[in-house]
Parts: C-alpha cells; sequence; structure tokens
C-alpha cells in the first residue's frame, strides 16, 4: 500500500462520513463538491471533508482508491456512495437520508 | 481540451448500443455538459455501477479531459 492510500484507507475506516472534495467545506472550489457540502449541511449531517487539492497523491490516490475518475467522493461508515449526482439524486429521492438512518449516522438539527 | 458533444454519445452508444442519450451543453463553452443515458443495460444495477459503466464507455476521459459532465443514469421504465 502507498502512503497516500493508506491514508485515505485511514479516513474513510475511522470518520463515520467522509467526502473528499475540492476545497473545504466553508470554502468549496468546485460548484460539484459545494452542492454535496449543501446537501450534507442541510441534513445536519457531521462530516469530515478533505480537501484534495491541498495534496496531489490524495487527489490522484483516492480515484484509485475507488476506482471513479472524479472528485467530490462521499463514503459513509467505510462505503463508497458516489460523486455528486449520485448524492444529488438519492437526497431528491429521500435514500439519502434512509441510508444515514439505516447506518446508525445520527443527523443533528439543522440551523 | 474540450469533447464534442456528439462524440461522448458516440462513445456511449458504441458500449450501450440500447442506451438512449441526451446531452446538454450546460454552458455553452463545449466543456460542460450534463448527460442522461437510459439503458436496458443498467437493470439491476446500483447507481454507482451504472455511472461507473458511462464512466467505462468513455475509456477515461471522465476526470480528465471531460472534467465537467453531471450524470444521471436509469433504466428504462417498462
Amino acid at each position: 500500500m502507498t502512503d497516500a492510500r493508506q491514508v485515505i484507507d485511514n479516513e474513510v475506516k475511522s470518520n463515520d462520513v467522509v467526502l473528499f472534495m475540492k476545497g473545504t467545506p466553508q470554502f468549496p472550489m468546485c460548484g460539484f463538491s459545494g452542492q454535496v457540502v449543501q446537501i450534507l449541511n442541510y441534513l445536519g449531517v457531521p462530516f469530515k471533508g478533505i480537501n484534495v487539492l491541498e495534496d496531489e497523491a490524495i487527489r490522484q490516490g483516492i480515484k484509485d482508491y475507488s476506482n471513479w475518475p472524479t472528485i467530490p467522493q462521499l463514503y459513509v461508515k467505510g462505503e463508497f456512495i458516489g460523486g455528486c449526482d449520485i448524492t444529488r439524486e438519492m437526497f431528491q429521492a429521500g435514500e439519502l437520508q434512509q441510508l444515514f438512518a439505516d447506518k446508525g449516522i445520527k443527523l443533528q438539527q439543522s440551523a | 481540451m474540450p469533447m464534442d458533444a456528439r462524440d461522448i454519445e458516440a462513445m456511449i452508444k458504441a458500449a450501450l448500443p440500447d442506451a438512449r442519450v441526451e446531452i446538454k451543453d450546460l454552458a455553452g463553452d463545449g466543456d460542460h455538459y450534463a448527460a442522461t443515458v437510459i439503458s436496458e443495460a443498467f437493470k439491476g444495477k446500483a447507481r454507482v455501477q451504472q455511472h461507473q459503466m458511462v464512466y467505462a464507455a468513455l475509456q477515461g476521459r471522465m476526470g480528465g479531459t471531460l472534467h465537467a459532465l453531471a450524470l444521471t443514469t436509469q433504466a428504462p421504465d417498462n
């Protein structure tokens, strides 16, 4: 395992909800990343954002890790859920809310 | 380098011959697209797998040449 892969694997496994994104949850640097942040914030899901723009090894490594060519990438309890389009579709269908409930992720009261 | 919408459609149809493909140029710049792909091949597949199948059809261009393709996939309704 390369260093980047180990770092990624550790983040995915030690955080309930992780979003690999461009920019930070406070300042997304890409519209797709921003959309996923908005959805998670709307639902009141606590999550860790990892800015791939800060580390080229992570940026490429996460694509190899999931065999998924784009960023953002959402992981819940170690499972790869999808990118922006899938997250949005699931949210609109109520499936994302169900997923968090099924996985026992506690939602905070959204502001 | 941007990709032409017709090329995207042709690549998807080469891999998924029955697919109905609709591509919109979101920004009019030949670089930001939204694609809807409907194919029998998606039946019984999870969304992640459906998107993977389209990405495979695009042979590595997704995330590189094509950095902004919003994707919607589904199996036909009936």
